[in-house]
C-alpha cells in the first residue's frame, strides 16, 4: 500500500490521558490494573478502568450521545491537541473529505444494561431517557465523531471484536488511496460494561490476579477500556522521524467463535499479508507488539505464527499487562504505542509477566528498553477468528 | 459513466425480506409481475454449519448466511475462497435481550454461548466456520446507512485487491421491551459478489459515487416499507434496476447529506 501519514494520534487507557503518561507508564513498567470496583460487578478479577470518565459532560447540542462510552470517546477527542488538528483538517480539506472510522466491540451497550435496571413495574418497558441509535448501537461512537466535527463525509464503526481497531487502519487507508477523502479519524473506544465482564468470566477467560501475557502461568485476561485515535493523510509531506502506516494484513481463522486456530494459522496469514502490504520481509521489522491477551490459548497460538515467520530474532512484547485488553479499542491503542516506540525508541516491556512461557520460542521483552526502531509490527485478533496485523515505520 | 474509482461487476445476488423468500421472488416483485404481499421472514436452515453452530445460530445469522450463500451459488463462485464485508445496523437483538434481563437479575452468571453470540462480528464468525474461508472478512455498522457503508468497503477492496468480494448486508428484529427504541420490523438481507473483472455471468457494471441528492423511493407502499425499515432494503431501488435490466443511476440513502449515487450498466 501507498505509506500514509500518522499526523496526529492519542491514547487514553488506564495509565492516563494522553501520550505523556503512557510513553511514562510503559517506560517505568507501570500497570494500570486494580481490582475490580466496577458499577456493581462481583467478580474476582482485575481491570483497567480509566479515570474520572462519568465526569466528562458532552456539548449540550450532543446530548442524546451521553453514555460512558461517548464520553470517553470525548475524552479522547480533546487530549494531546488531537481534536485541534482534526479541526485543521477539515479547514484544509473540507467537511466532507474527512471520513470516519472507529472499531468498537460494544460501544454504549452499559446504557441499555443499566436501563434494564429501570423496566416500568407493569409494562416492562424501558425508560423514556434511554436513546437506543446514540449510545447502544456499534454506530454511535461514529455517529457521534462525525457530528462532534461537524464532517459531512464517509463514516463507518468496525465491530469485528478485539481486532475491530486495527481493521479501521485498513479501511480508512483504501478509501484514502482511492482518492474518496484527504484523511481520516481512525481509532477505536470500548469501555467497561456487564456484557464483557461477566461474558469473558462465563468463558472462564478472565484471570483472577493481573494479566500475565506469555507468562507460563499466564491464566486469562484483566479487562481494560479506552480510547485511540490516529489522523491518517497522504505521506507526502512527512517530516523525517514521522510516523507512518507502511501496510495492513487482514485473514480469517474460519475455525472457532471463541477460540482461535490452535497452530495460529489465521494470525500468521494477517502478518504475512501485512508485511507483503508493506513491501517488507521478517527480518526488516525492530519489534512486534503482541495481541497477547493472556489466556493460554491465544498466546501460544500466536506465539507460534510469530516464531514461524520471524524465529526469536525480534523483541516482543504484549502491553495489555500495562492496560488490560482494551477489547475494541486495543487495536488503536497498540498502534499508538508502536507509534510511540518508533519516535522514542522504545521497545515496551510485559508488566505483570515473570517468566515467559518455555514453550513459546520468541523474543519476549520483560522490561523496557531503548533501542534503534525503525518499523514496527502490531497484531490484533479477535473473536469469531477476525485477525489483522498493522505496520507502522518512520518517514526517512 | 463519471470517474468514481469505486465500480465493479455484479456476479450474484442474494435477497431475503419479509414476503420475499430469495432473489428469484424478489426479482419478479421488483418487476411487477406478482405484486408484492408482505408475510413473515423465512429463514433457511444453515446446512452448511456443524451440528452444534447450527443450532446455536440465531436469526440474524440464518439471514447472513442464507443470502451469502444465495449470491455465491448465483455467481458459480467457491465461498471458501471469498473475502467478505459484513455490514448490519445490528447484532442478535433476541440474544442481546436475554443477555441484559439476566445482567439486571439477581443472577448475572450469563452463558459464554450466549456472550459469544453477541459479538456484533458473530454472524461472519459463523460464516467464516461453514465456508472454512480464511480470507479477509469485514464486519460494519452505520446504523440506517449500514448498507451504504458496506458497499463503499466492498468496492474499496474489489478496487484495490483486484479479487472478488462478497458483501453480506442483514439486519434482524429487537424484541420488546428494545422493539420499542428500534423498531426493525423483520429479518432482511442483501447479498452481492462484486467483481473487478467482468465474466459470463456478470449481471451489470456498477460505479458508486457520492451526491447530495434524495434516495430514489419506490412506487409500491409494501417495497418502499421494506425500504425504509430494514436498513439493508436500502438497497432495494438498485435491486429494482437489476431486476429489469435497466441502465441508469439510481441514489440510495447513505449518511446525509451524504448518499450514493450508483449509475447502473446491465450486461
Amino acid at each position: 500500500m501507498t505509506p500514509l501519514l500518522l499526523s496526529a494520534f492519542t491514547a487514553t487507557s488506564c495509565l492516563g490521558r494522553g501520550l505523556d503518561a503512557t510513553r511514562h507508564a510503559l517506560r517505568s513498567g507501570r500497570s494500570g490494573l486494580a481490582p475490580c470496583a466496577f458499577e456493581t460487578v462481583e467478580l474476582d478479577t482485575w481491570v483497567g478502568e480509566v479515570a474520572g470518565v462519568d465526569e466528562e459532560k458532552l456539548p449540550a447540542a450532543l446530548a442524546d450521545y451521553d453514555c460512558r462510552n461517548n464520553r470517553l470517546t470525548r475524552i479522547g477527542l480533546e487530549t494531546d491537541g488531537f481534536g485541534n488538528r482534526v479541526r485543521e483538517a477539515v479547514a484544509r480539506y473540507g467537511r466532507a473529505r474527512v471520513g470516519v472510522f472507529l472499531g468498537t466491540s460494544t460501544a454504549g451497550i452499559l446504557q441499555t444494561e443499566l436501563a434494564y435496571r429501570r423496566r416500568d413495574p407493569a409494562t416492562g418497558a424501558l425508560p423514556d431517557d434511554f436513546i437506543y441509535r446514540t449510545t447502544h448501537n456499534s454506530f454511535s461512537l461514529a455517529e457521534f465523531t462525525r457530528a462532534y466535527f461537524g464532517l459531512e463525509g464517509m463514516a463507518m464503526a468496525i465491530s469485528t471484536a478485539c481486532s475491530s481497531s486495527a481493521k479501521v487502519f485498513a479501511a480508512a487507508a483504501r478509501q484514502i488511496e482511492l482518492g474518496m477523502i484527504d484523511a481520516a479519524i481512525v481509532g477505536g473506544v470500548d469501555t467497561l460494561c456487564l456484557t464483557t465482564l461477566y461474558g469473558f468470566a462465563s468463558l472462564q477467560l478472565t484471570s483472577p490476579l493481573p494479566c500475565r501475557p506469555y507468562d507460563a502461568a499466564r491464566d486469562g485476561i484483566s479487562i481494560g477500556e479506552g480510547a485511540g485515535f490516529v489522523l491518517l493523510e497522504r505521506a507526502a509531506s512527512a517530516a523525517p522521524g514521522s510516523v507512518l502506516l507502511l501496510g495492513a494484513g487482514e485473514s480469517s481463522d474460519a475455525y472457532h467463535m471463541s477460540s482461535p486456530h490452535p497452530q495460529g494459522l489465521g494470525a500468521k496469514l494477517a502478518m504475512e499479508a501485512a508485511l507483503k502490504s508493506a513491501g517488507l520481509a521478517p527480518d526488516d521489522i525492530d519489534y512486534i507488539n503482541l495481541h497477547g491477551t493472556s489466556t493460554p490459548a491465544n498466546d501460544a497460538a500466536e506465539g507460534k505464527a510469530v516464531a514461524a515467520l520471524f524465529g526469536d530474532r525480534v523483541p516482543c512484547s504484549s502491553t495489555k499487562g500495562a492496560t488490560g485488553h482494551t477489547l475494541g479499542a486495543a487495536g488503536a491503542i497498540e498502534a499508538v504505542i508502536c507509534a510511540l516506540a518508533l519516535t522514542d525508541g522504545l521497545l515496551p516491556g510485559s508488566p505483570g509477566t515473570a517468566t515467559p512461557d518455555p514453550a513459546i520460542p520468541v523474543q519476549y521483552l520483560l522490561e523496557s528498553r531503548q533501542g534503534r526502531v525503525r518499523r514496527v509490527l502490531s497484531n490484533s485478533f479477535g473473536f469469531g477468528g477476525s485477525n489483522c496485523s498493522l505496520v507502522f515505520g518512520v518517514a526517512a | 459513466m463519471n470517474a468514481s474509482p469505486l465500480n465493479a461487476w455484479i456476479e450474484g445476488i442474494g435477497f431475503l425480506a419479509p414476503g420475499l423468500p430469495d432473489w428469484a421472488a424478489a426479482r419478479a416483485v421488483l418487476r411487477g409481475e406478482p405484486p408484492y404481499a408482505a408475510a413473515p421472514s423465512i429463514l433457511p436452515a444453515p446446512a452448511l454449519l456443524p451440528p452444534a453452530e447450527r443450532r446455536r445460530a440465531s436469526r440474524v445469522v440464518k439471514t447472513a448466511l442464507a443470502v451469502g450463500l444465495e449470491a455465491a451459488a448465483h455467481a458459480g463462485a467457491d465461498a471458501s475462497q471469498l473475502a467478505t464485508v459484513f455490514t448490519a445496523s445490528g447484532a442478535d437483538g433476541h440474544n442481546c435481550h436475554a443477555l441484559c434481563e439476566q445482567l439486571a437479575s439477581d443472577d448475572r452468571q450469563i452463558s459464554p454461548t450466549r456472550f459469544h453470540n453477541s459479538v456484533h462480528n458473530a454472524a461472519a464468525g459463523y460464516w467464516g466456520i461453514a465456508t472454512g474461508s480464511m480470507a479477509p472478512c469485514q464486519v460494519l455498522c452505520a446504523y440506517d446507512a449500514s448498507f451504504g457503508a458496506g458497499l463503499l468497503d466492498a468496492l474499496a477492496q474489489v478496487a484495490l485487491a483486484r479479487q472478488p468480494v462478497l458483501l453480506i448486508a442483514y439486519d434482524s428484529e429487537y424484541p420488546e421491551p428494545l422493539h420499542a427504541k428500534r423498531d426493525t420490523p423483520d429479518c432482511g438481507g442483501v447479498a452481492l459478489l462484486l467483481s473487478a473483472e467482468r465474466s459470463v455471468r456478470s449481471l451489470a457494471a456498477v460505479r458508486v459515487s457520492p451526491t447530495g441528492d434524495d434516495a430514489e423511493k419506490l412506487a409500491d407502499a409494501g417495497l418502499e416499507a421494506l425500504r425504509t425499515s430494514i436498513p439493508a432494503l436500502r438497497a432495494l431501488p438498485l435491486l429494482k434496476h437489476l431486476a429489469n435490466g435497466a441502465r441508469g443511476s439510481v441514489c440510495l440513502d447513505y449518511l446525509p447529506p451524504m448518499q450514493l449515487r450508483v449509475d447502473i450498466e446491465p450486461c
